[in-house]
């Protein structure tokens, strides 16, 4: 009895989180992966253990057009959000003299993040539409004639909007790395003759590999996954993985084929991650 | 003496260069949330430049309107529900991680730090699965449990990172002083994580109160406010949502500004 009294506490601490991890996790990821063997039968679906799902996505020129789809813009989004990010992370930690200035500046890029990611999609709807914002502000300024269509319902404008949604998630992580970097490293490589520009490729790159790899990995699985944006600014032939998996679960009633789906997005964000986990730790070992 | 002058006009350059850089990157982010707010307060229903006049009528037409007021009542239940539950199961397991050792610790860590990465659309689609399967009906309630499940990394993270930078004397003297693990965890560890949970709380509650991805699948008859404004979404484009909107934004702001004072308040505790 004082044995279980003494022990309570740890217990308790351990017990509750690992509770619901099994219960709210490991149970649902267990059930979504028994689904996804499941055969639809109209008008719902039986159980069954048959690949049939698994073979339609990766058959189906449907599905891997899809994915494929994806897949670009997410490394796209990554890509630009690296473009926008680094230089601005370096700016901050390297050339910015002033700390309040820094901070304002650190605030003003993670601030958005607070702000509804809804609003966030929603706003460039209202910019980038053919009677939008920007067509409209065009016209008026006499930079064209008529509204153009080449803003909304796109690959650009999904690219444009998840890459404001998301920067955050880059900027966060390489700062931190680049924060983390000893001064006197790049005073040593100048005392060594390297000029600026090596120094900053043979020292402050590979020094701040960790922040860009968990960057990437967040902005990867997030537009990898979103659903929200591509509805709002993709238009007809702007699908990417998540509205097809909305589908199948609304409409088009295949939740076999719908889970499988989620299975092999959460086979490929774990994939991202436990890569993206190896960089970080190898380059935080200095093997780069 | 050239290469001096040489060598200042490149920096100049180079800190020109930088300045429009951020400069484009700021206009970036902040035009369009002022394009939403000004198009809140504009008289006309389509919102294209220029702006016509001004106007307060999208924000009275909110005031009268029943099912937002509702979806914002929804809202606040849910985010208070969801932030309670991952306060209760994000302080204990960042105090697990911290002081105990156990198999399995590098599987815990992760599973209850994938949903940050996990995209919400997996964290909805597995819980509804288990909802079907068990009978259970869609509420506000298994909204606040798919919540919760997808927000407490982001406890767990916060408060394990404010423990690691707890000297581990203050636990030893509290220990040394006889105070059992409950004195020494309300007495010693508490008020030294108190800013780091409070912030912590803060912000699951406004992720929880701006989610999408797990509510879209979770929730029964009721909305929240975010899916009350996507379904409006579905229908077209009106001021009406840059007028929810517009408040929403200075909402954040608000909250943006305490969770900055409370963390300045704790200072040296960084």
């Amino acid at each position: 009895m004082s044995a279980l009294r003494r022990h309570l506490p740890a217990v308790l601490v351990l017990g509750i989180p690992l509770a619901w991890i099994v219960l709210f996790m490991l149970l649902p990821y267990g059930i979504l992966a028994t689904y996804s063997f499941w055969l639809k039968k109209y008008p719902t679906f039986v159980p069954a253990f048959q690949f049939g799902n698994y073979l339609t996505l990766f058959t189906d020129p449907q599905y891997v057009l899809v994915l494929l789809r994806t897949i670009k813009i997410s490394l796209l989004v990554c890509l630009a959000s690296l473009l926008l990010a680094y230089p601005f992370a370096w700016f901050l930690v390297y050339r910015c003299r002033s700390a309040q200035i820094r901070t304002w500046l650190y605030m003003a890029v993670i601030a958005p993040l607070w702000i509804s990611y809804l609003l966030r999609a929603y706003i460039w709807k209202t910019i980038l539409g053919t009677e939008g914002v920007l067509n409209s502000f065009l016209i008026w300024a006499g930079i064209i004639e008529t509204p153009s269509s080449i803003f909304l319902y796109n690959q650009f404008s999904m690219v444009v909007t998840l890459t404001y949604i998301f920067i955050p998630f880059m900027v966060m992580p390489i700062y931190t790395a680049l924060e983390k970097i000893p001064a006197n490293l790049n005073e040593a490589s100048a005392d060594l003759g390297l000029g600026p520009w090596r120094s900053f490729w043979r020292v402050t790159v590979p020094l701040s590999m960790p922040g860009v790899a968990a960057g990437f990995t967040l902005t990867f699985c997030l537009s990898f996954g979103d659903f929200v944006a591509p509805f709002l600014v993709g238009g007809p032939d702007g699908n990417l993985i998540a509205n097809v998996i909305t589908t199948q679960f609304g409409s088009a009633l295949n939740w076999p084929l719908g889970s499988a789906l989620s299975v092999v997005m959460l086979v490929v964000v774990l994939g991202v991650v436990s890569l993206g986990d190896r960089v970080e730790r190898r380059s935080a070992a200095g093997g780069f | 003496m050239t290469t001096q002058t040489h060598r200042r006009a490149s920096r100049f350059a180079a800190d020109t260069a930088f300045a429009t850089f951020i400069a484009l990157l700021m206009g970036f982010l902040y035009i369009p949330i002022w394009v939403l707010i000004a198009f809140s307060f504009n008289d006309s229903s389509s919102l294209s430049w220029p702006l016509s006049g001004f106007t307060l009528d999208w924000y009275a037409k909110l005031a009268g309107n029943e099912p937002l007021l509702r979806a914002i009542r929804n809202s606040f239940y849910v985010a208070t529900g969801a932030t309670v539950l991952t306060l209760l199961i994000g302080v204990p397991a960042a105090l697990a991680l911290h002081r105990f050792d156990f198999p399995g610790k590098t599987a815990f860590r992760r599973l209850i730090l994938l949903p940050i990465t996990l995209p919400g659309i997996v964290t909805g689609i597995s819980m509804l699965n288990m909802f079907k399967l068990t009978g259970l009906s869609l509420s506000l309630e298994t909204v606040i449990i798919g919540h919760a499940t997808a927000l407490v990394g982001v406890v767990v993270t916060q408060v394990y990172a404010r423990l690691q930078r707890l000297p581990p004397s203050l636990q030893e003297a509290a220990f040394d002083l006889g105070a059992g693990p409950w004195r020494s965890f309300v007495d010693i560890t508490l008020p030294n994580i108190r800013s780091a949970i409070v912030g912590a709380g803060l912000l699951s509650f406004v992720l929880s109160f701006d989610e999408i991805p797990v509510t879209f699948f979770l929730t029964g008859r009721e909305n929240t406010l975010p899916m009350y404004i996507y379904s409006t979404m579905r229908r077209g484009i009106t001021p009406e949502i840059n007028a929810v909107g517009t408040i929403i934004v200075l909402l954040s702001l608000g909250l943006i500004i305490l969770s900055v004072l409370m963390t300045k308040r704790q200072g040296p505790g960084r």
